[in-house]
């Protein structure tokens, strides 16, 4: 196989399999089923796209493959898998070729199984991991490397996660609009937490931190485009559509840290700037303001200043009073001081956050040395700044804290 | 139809504390939940039990049989009382728990029973 052969393979599995294992989920009503079926689809297409081509439809190809797999095999072990072999084989016509055929249903096979890997009876990080692996195709490996944990670990969640799907009968079906405000929630949260580990760098690798962004963001669009009406969904792609328009300015050419004040602005990504105020826009006028869409209308506002000292304080403190109603939790009040500190000084936000209860969480103690420094209290501001380092596991956080501390002393 | 454990937990101390007038509430409450359980065709079993100290304990080892003083496991919280409902999926047996979880002012635990086609 040429490396082009194999980069064109590797980039549909990336794009069809959420797509193909949502769908048969739906036809065979388990999961391990259909992600072996999508997997052996691909082993088979590896081999004879080699030999014919590939085919004008990868995706419905690798579709109705997998199905046939499944087939073959409940025919197979249909003693052992008698519940599933009778919903397939005698309730659904086997010459069936409309699996693939359509896209409408199966973007919604594909919404099914996100609010199934999210379902509040799952635990957030089985919820994640799960998302990543069935919709994102990432396997337990990559997954494992990017979150720092043992890949032995991370298995066994995905396992107990899929036999908790199974044993209590978790529906595979998206909500209806009574339900639809407590499901969707998670389901943003796993999207949130998938892009912002990637962008946070708490731990982990560079290559797979890249693509966990790229994830947050493709899963956000999909959700955009299947459920338009939700403006929390727009605020949530706004959110990172924004964020990620600054990541080229916020790592020197070193690899360390630029904070928001001091980066070249010149490297901000237009294009997902435009995109993601349009978003914020569109937000604005269906008048029904979320945590999300506040967060994408704070991100806005910094995206609008051509320099960091044309930034509107005063918007973006409003936004923060808005925010706290909706999500009063200590971070929100640490980030509400960073943006009072600009408008009312160093002094007033200092008193702030100085009854925050965040002593574990390194970026508390890096406000507070900041504040501290701005107020000409140096020796309280190193020590603040050395507290932070050691609550942080990143390397490049630490070298960032260790040089702000060392320009104080 | 999947059946499904729906158990009460609580605290002895906590129950025997309640005044009252908020039991008899809670009684009401409950009679309704089980009634409308009922009526949904939901209901298999249901019941509250006694406190944990009426609790007896049987093993058997070695063919002889051993009876103890209960309860066994030595815990704050107990089990109160259950249901067992026969409900299509989670989603039906988690709004059944919440009902059940306001009416009995407790926790309530969601666990499905085994079935033939997890053999």
């Amino acid at each position: 196989m040429s490396e082009s052969d194999a980069a064109l393979l590797a980039r549909i599995f990336r794009q069809e399999s959420g797509r193909c294992v949502a769908t048969l989920v739906r036809l065979f009503g388990d999961i391990d089923i259909a992600e072996e079926a999508v997997q052996e689809a691909f082993v088979q297409a590896a081999r004879s796209w080699l030999l014919s081509g590939f085919p004008p439809n990868p995706g419905a190809w690798i579709t109705t493959t997998a199905r046939n797999r499944a087939i073959d095999r409940l025919r197979r072990e249909s003693s052992r898998h008698r519940r599933h072999a009778q919903a397939v084989l005698i309730e659904r016509d086997p010459d069936d070729t409309s699996v693939g055929a359509s896209v409408g249903p199966m973007n919604d096979d594909r919404l099914r199984l996100m609010f199934t890997c999210c379902h509040p009876a799952l635990a957030t990080n089985a919820q994640i991991a799960l998302t990543l692996r069935l919709l994102g195709g990432l396997d337990t490996n990559e997954i494992a490397r990017a979150f720092l944990v043992p890949e032995a670990t991370l298995a066994q969640q995905i396992v107990r996660a899929k036999h908790k799907i199974r044993v209590n009968n978790i529906p595979y079906r998206i909500p209806a609009d009574h339900e639809l405000p407590d499901r969707l929630r998670p389901v943003l949260t796993v999207v949130y937490l998938i892009f912002n580990e990637g962008y946070r760098a708490t731990s982990g690798e560079e290559l797979i931190r890249g693509e966990l962004c790229a994830e947050g963001i493709r899963l956000a669009r999909l959700l955009a485009e299947l459920m338009p009406d939700e403006v929390e969904v727009v605020g949530l792609l706004a959110l990172l559509l924004l964020t990620e328009s600054r990541s080229a300015a916020r790592t020197a050419v070193d690899g360390s840290i630029v904070l928001l004040v001091d980066q070249n602005r010149a490297l901000w990504n237009r294009l997902l700037i435009a995109e993601g105020q349009t978003l914020v826009r569109a937000c604005l006028r269906r008048n029904a303001p979320g945590p999300f869409q506040i967060q994408a209308a704070i991100a806005a506002v910094h995206s609008d200043a051509a320099t960091a000292a044309d930034t509107d304080w005063l918007q973006i403190v409003a936004l923060y009073d808005q925010l706290t109603t909706q999500t009063p939790t200590p971070v929100v009040a640490l980030n509400r001081a960073i943006a009072v500190a600009e408008v009312d000084g160093a002094d007033v936000a200092l008193a702030l956050i100085e009854v925050l209860p965040l002593d574990t969480y390194h970026l508390f103690h890096a406000t507070r040395a900041e504040f501290l420094a701005r107020l000409g209290r140096l020796d309280e501001a190193a020590a603040a700044y050395a507290k932070a380092a050691t609550l942080t596991n990143n390397t490049a956080e630490q070298a960032f804290l260790q040089r702000r501390r060392g320009a104080l002393i | 139809m999947k059946q499904y454990l729906l158990s009460v937990h609580g605290n002895d101390e906590m129950y025997a504390a309640v005044p009252p007038e908020t039991t008899q509430i809670m009684y009401a409450q409950v009679d309704a939940f089980n009634a409308e359980v009922q009526a949904a065709g939901a209901f298999v079993f249901g019941g509250g039990l006694h406190s944990a100290s009426a609790a007896t304990v049987v093993s058997v080892k070695g063919g002889e049989t051993i009876t103890t003083d209960g309860p066994y496991i030595e815990a704050n919280e107990h089990i109160g009382g259950f249901w067992i409902i026969a409900v299509p999926d989670l989603d039906a047996a988690l709004a059944w728990a919440s009902k059940g979880s306001a009416a009995c002012m407790s926790p309530v635990e969601v666990r499905p029973f085994q079935d033939e086609s997890d053999a």
